[in-house]
């Protein structure tokens, strides 16, 4: 007797939430409060945003596949140091591989590649999501909310960078005839507390347009 | 001496954890609703800032450090393991975080039930592994320089958190717009006080 194993397709529509979900709805940063920590000191620049993102994307990936394939032999109670390992190693492969593909991006990251090992994305979703399901949903989740946390980051740079050097990716967008008119750049932009700021806006622009969010207190 | 109180000063107002650096935002936002738990969490970051920077810098200098092993021997001077400082770093604060918790839990059983979860926590939020990452990029000379490098985070971010929990707890009473409310208004008061902040920079004593 053939026993006929039902199989979900690999992008089920269930599958596909995962992806989704955290790009709006769900957003690790600006409805789970995750992963601030190191989003903001990175997006003065489009560049090194960017190579940030798909460092977290990566990461979360990874983890989350690594430590749901193992989640029934870590034993409970020495799961975080388990996570932290696992998480730290992931980190150091993309750090040496920063430093010798994309130097200068990896000098302007500075101490905030290290510090997605303590980004709370990561950890929160290890203990969320990996340790109770799949490794194929896991992986779809990692990326799904790499791609969430990776959206706001390239929101905020893009301002940033648009309004306060004139340029996206290091290329002068601001057109010389603006200048001459007496168009000035926005140094401000530049600074820590913009980055803030901007994200406050994020927020209440997204919260606007959905009820759900809106805190009942 | 002055080159101390220098260092104390400029990482409380000027590199300060929140304002400049986002780092600890995660628990900064979740914690400061109330005046009364953000201390609680401020008093645990300063002391484990405190004990984790200067061992994470003896870690660095006598075991990570391109050289550093040469106390061992000729052979090993040239030995560079500093790729392997994030993990070093991490398990140190994660165990230095456990022992902080069992003596707090030990001596003083008050203060340990007042700070509750937050203690372990701690271990992950990102200001404590940022003091050591930047303790080892700014490259302090003496071990006095890191400790104090160290505490000064640690009171900073404690004032950033006492700041905000203060400001939330009146803001209570105003009248935002939903979709600002919670945390929207909190990024843009952050925002706000982080400007103030910029002030002090270029202070020098």
């Amino acid at each position: 007797m053939k026993v006929e194993k039902v199989r979900e397709p690999l992008f089920s529509t269930k599958n596909k939430k995962l992806l989704t979900a955290p790009l709006n709805k769900d957003n690790p940063i600006t409805v789970q409060v995750l992963g601030i920590c190191s989003a903001l000191a990175v997006t003065v620049k489009l560049e090194p945003a960017f190579v940030m993102a798909i460092s977290v994307i990566v990461v979360t990936a990874f983890s989350n596949l690594v430590i749901s394939s193992l989640r029934n032999t870590i034993p409970p109670r020495i799961r975080i140091i388990v996570q932290l390992v696992v998480i730290a190693t992931l980190v150091i492969l993309v750090d040496q591989f920063l430093k010798a593909y994309v130097y200068d991006v990896s000098k302007q990251l500075s101490v905030f590649v290290g510090l997605i090992i303590t980004n709370c994305i990561v950890m929160g979703r290890l203990e969320a999501f990996a340790m109770a399901n799949k490794p194929w949903p896991s992986f779809l989740d990692g990326v799904g909310n790499g791609l969430g946390y990776g959206l706001i980051l390239i929101i905020v740079a893009f301002f940033r960078e648009l309004f306060g050097s004139g340029t996206l990716f290091g290329m002068q967008v601001i057109p010389d005839s603006f200048y001459a008119a007496g168009y000035v750049n926005n140094g401000f932009m530049i600074l820590p507390p913009m980055a803030l700021i901007i994200v406050g806006i994020i927020i209440w622009v997204q919260r606007s347009k959905n009820a759900d969010l809106v805190d009942k207190s | 001496m002055e080159n101390l109180i220098n260092i104390f000063i400029k990482s409380i107002f000027i590199d300060n954890m929140i304002f400049a650096f986002f780092l600890g935002m995660c628990s900064y936002l979740a914690v400061s609703k109330t005046v009364k738990t953000s201390m609680g969490l401020g008093i645990a970051v300063i002391f484990v800032l405190g004990v984790t920077v200067p061992v994470n810098y003896l870690i660095d200098n006598f075991l990570l450090k391109k050289g550093a092993l040469a106390w061992m021997g000729d052979e090993f001077a040239n030995v560079d393991l500093s790729f392997l400082s994030f993990i070093m770093f991490i398990a140190v604060i994660a165990a230095m975080v456990q022992l902080v918790e069992m003596i707090v839990e030990k001596f003083t059983p008050a203060l340990y039930n007042s700070l509750g979860i937050f203690l372990p926590l701690i271990a992950v939020n990102c200001a404590i592994m940022g003091g050591a990452l930047f303790m080892q990029e700014r490259d302090y000379e003496t071990i006095a320089e890191a400790t104090v490098f160290g505490l000064g985070s640690g009171v900073g971010w404690w004032l950033a958190i006492i700041a905000i929990a203060a400001i939330r707890e009146k803001i209570r009473y105003s009248n935002v717009p939903a979709p600002m409310r919670g945390l929207g208004i909190t990024f843009i008061i952050t925002g706000l006080m982080a400007i103030a902040f910029m002030s002090f920079m270029g202070i020098k004593l």
